[in-house]
């Protein structure tokens, strides 16, 4: 019979031992992922168009700003080649003129006006006043007319930053956020020391939220201890009391917090009475006032994924080292403390992602300069619609944070991060 | 932002939202609180019974962004916006707003306030801020800007809403700039040096709000001696919880909200015909029942009550010793402005 064996190959797969079980391993893993991403498959197309695609978004408006060579197209064309020794030909000015003019029947130059504004203070007026003193006929020399229009046109100055933002794509508004500027050589230098402003705004916003971060660990981990270690109806009612800020809004909280920490407030007016203090303590709009506030807000977020790694951790553990003869602060530092680390990190990280988006808190219980980052976003986002800049420091504080969130991972391993 | 995603975000917004403007509905948008809750009372249900329309509110916390998103998607879910004066300006210039058919108006413009009748938009109403204090805790009245500046004779902690805005003006009228004088000299370099300068020396003692309930708050609390406050809430706090609070007329400085139609809106005639409806000069006089705004409309004046008319920014008398916001000098320095105050403040 075994002279007789037929070859493998013209054996059908499914008779063939070896290859079968390979190629139906294969297949069944393969449907398995299949039904897998296809559970999965809406989740991943809603993250993909709520936080993938406007991220991006955000990332191209930051070096993307297309005003200037949209609305005044042979301007950008004409300006291009200008190489900055003197004042541009006459045909740069020509150009300008003629997109001046079309640009005001057109409705077209609130774009430019404001990107340029904000590049040099004053060329809003420049854009938008010019057209109307333009002449009924077309002009002889363009460049005295408009010169004689505005001095600010024979400006160096002036016409290097239209130079600049006459590209469809611009470094300005990263290089403003990081406190960096282009001289007229184009070499990137740090601002005038008065000029700067978003460093010192970043590291504000790092340094209240490593605070806000650390206060609320210092805070946090005995209550989740407590949590841990307490019988089930204490625990139960702990538990939603550490919930129970959830339940109101934030700006209540705020508020709330206003009454309690003013000079006539609770803990001022107790104090006085009972004589700690004589005068009130300035507990709000200050940086005491944020730091407060932020935290009695961000707590639950410590207390909870430290509870869920904390009560995962055997009892006997703690009793096994003492037993060995640890005493008990020893046991706690090298058993217990240990096997918390996930529960920090998770805590801590959450924690600290989100005191740096926060804003409203800081804005209302703060001193002048507690404002922190995203105020400023919210600030150029709406109020000046000045979204390249929004953007741009958006873009920073989301490098910094993942930077952070590397170097974090990278001690304490990714893996480790745990919630439970 | 790409312009293509926009729409088609707004598209789904706008097919998801049910409510889209038809005929017979007009979708307005206020500022909420009080100033919404008296333009309801008094525009709004008496608009949509007259006239048999149903009409939509919905609150705006400013910004030229948001309307901007509602305009370029093409089909704007509103119709009426009331819009402060950058937001106008800004609005206008770039054609977010449908420029006003006067002749659809039962009013002309040189019947409205000066700066009330602009091409797209017309006055709602007319805010200011002032200096304000709590009369049952200061015995001696401050009577100025100066006063403010004053920290001998009134000691104590003041409050100024955060930001150039308004201060820099309150600045140069503590050192002795007359009202009608106040941006030709803040347009100037050594204006601006002048009115920081003015502001460092009481830095110390100065803190910032906000929201415009916080300066109340911070009176009632005692908190501050002095801030500077809206003065409609000033007035209505007095009414509605007997404090007593006074703000004072000398320096200050007054803005005028305004009704725009957004571009795109299918309602721009019912929108005109509510804008009339809203400026009839007895309507008008009717809002400082609710919070001390001026009327934008002249005629209205002379609907005011007596004893209302001194508490509002637009009777004659306060007006003259009052300045308007300067808008365009705002729109234009509103940014490097903001970032020069908060290099200031943190220095």
């Amino acid at each position: 019979m075994p002279d007789t064996m037929p070859e493998t190959s013209t054996i059908p797969a499914a008779f063939n031992p070896a290859g079968s079980l390979r190629a139906s391993l294969r297949r069944a893993e393969w449907r398995h992922r299949v039904v897998a991403f296809g559970l999965a498959a809406p989740l991943i197309l809603f993250l993909v168009v709520v936080f993938v695609i406007p991220i991006i978004q955000m990332l191209t408006a930051a070096w993307v700003d297309r005003s200037v060579v949209d609305a005044m197209p042979r301007t950008a064309a004409a300006i291009h080649g200008w190489d900055r020794d003197g004042l541009p030909d006459e045909p740069v000015y020509e150009a300008i003129g003629l997109d001046l003019a079309e640009g005001q029947a057109t409705r077209a130059l609130a774009g430019p006006a404001r990107r340029l504004n904000t590049e040099l203070t004053g060329f809003r007026t420049l854009i938008l006043g010019t057209p109307r003193q333009l002449p009924e006929e077309t002009p002889e020399s363009w460049r005295d007319t408009l010169i004689e229009i505005d001095a600010r046109w024979a400006d160096p100055g002036h016409l290097v930053t239209l130079q600049r933002a006459a590209r469809a794509t611009t470094d300005y508004y990263i290089l403003t956020a990081l406190d960096l500027q282009r001289n007229q050589a184009d070499e990137i230098i740090r601002q005038p020391p008065e000029q700067r402003l978003f460093f010192s705004l970043i590291w504000r916003t790092l340094n209240i939220s490593l605070s806000v971060t650390a206060l609320c660990l210092l805070m946090g981990f005995p209550v989740a201890f407590l949590l841990a270690h307490v019988g089930g109806g204490l625990r139960n009612v702990l538990l939603i009391l550490v919930l129970l800020p959830f339940w109101t809004s934030l700006l209540v909280r705020t508020a709330a917090w206003i009454v309690v920490l003013q000079s006539e407030g609770i803990i001022n007016t107790s104090l006085l009475t009972m004589g700690v203090i004589s005068e009130p303590l300035r507990l709000i709009y200050n940086r005491a006032g944020v730091l407060i506030a932020m935290s009695q807000v961000l707590l639950p977020f410590m207390i909870l994924p430290l509870y869920a790694v904390m009560a995962s951790i055997p009892p006997s553990h703690m009793r096994a080292a003492q037993s060995l003869g640890g005493r008990p602060w020893f046991a706690f530092r090298k058993v217990y403390l240990p096997q918390t680390l996930p529960g920090v990190a998770a805590g801590t990280l959450l924690v600290f992602m989100l005191s740096v988006g926060y804003y409203v808190t800081p804005a209302l219980v703060g001193g002048g300069g507690d404002q922190m980052l995203s105020y400023f976003i919210a600030f150029y986002a709406n109020e000046t619609v000045n979204w390249g800049l929004a953007a741009a420091l958006g873009t920073v504080l989301m490098a910094i944070v993942l930077a952070l969130f590397v170097i974090y991972t990278s001690l304490f391993g990714l893996k480790n991060v745990r919630a439970g | 932002m790409s312009r293509l995603a926009l729409a088609g975000a707004a598209l789904i917004g706008n097919a998801l939202l049910v409510t889209s403007a038809s005929a017979d509905s007009l979708t307005i948008v206020g500022w909420g609180g009080t100033s919404q809750e008296a333009q309801r009372i008094i525009y709004f249900q008496p608009f949509a019974e007259e006239r048999g329309v149903s009409i939509t509110e919905d609150e705006f916390v400013g910004g030229v962004g948001i309307l901007r998103t509602q305009v370029v998607g093409g089909a704007p879910t509103w119709d009426l916006v009331q819009v402060e004066d950058h937001e106008l300006q800004l609005g206008c210039e770039e054609g977010l707003f449908v420029p006003i058919d006067y002749d659809q108006l039962d009013y002309a413009p040189e019947e409205f306030i000066p700066g009330a009748a602009t091409e797209c938009g017309v006055g709602a109403y007319v805010f200011s801020m002032q200096l304000a204090y709590n009369a049952d805790r200061l015995d001696n009245p401050p009577e100025s800007w100066a006063d403010f500046w004053d920290t001998e004779t009134w000691p104590g902690t003041r409050a100024l809403r955060r930001g150039p805005q308004y201060n820099l003006e309150f600045a140069l009228i503590a050192d002795g700039v007359p009202v009608d004088e106040i941006y030709d000299v803040l347009g100037t370099p050594e204006g601006l040096e002048r009115a920081f300068a003015k502001l460092d020396e009481i830095k110390g003692d100065l803190i910032w709000w906000e929201a415009g309930a916080q300066p109340l708050q911070m009176m009632a609390s005692n908190e501050v001696v002095m801030t500077s406050a809206y003065n409609g809430r000033i007035s209505t706090s007095n009414r509605e919880e007997g404090t007593n609070f006074v703000g004072i007329w000398p320096g200050t400085g007054y803005a005028i909200d305004s009704w725009v139609i957004l571009e795109g809106s299918p309602n721009v005639e019912l929108a005109h015909e509510f804008i009339s409806f809203a400026s009839h000069p007895e309507r008008q006089a009717r809002f400082p029942e609710f919070i001390a705004y001026g009327p934008a409309i002249v005629a209205a004046n002379d609907h005011v009550p007596a004893e209302t008319a001194p508490l509002l920014p637009t009777t004659p008398v306060n007006m003259e010793v009052s300045f308007q916001m300067d808008t365009a000098f705002w729109v234009e320095n509103i940014e490097s402005l903001t970032e020069r105050f908060d290099r200031w403040v943190t220095r």
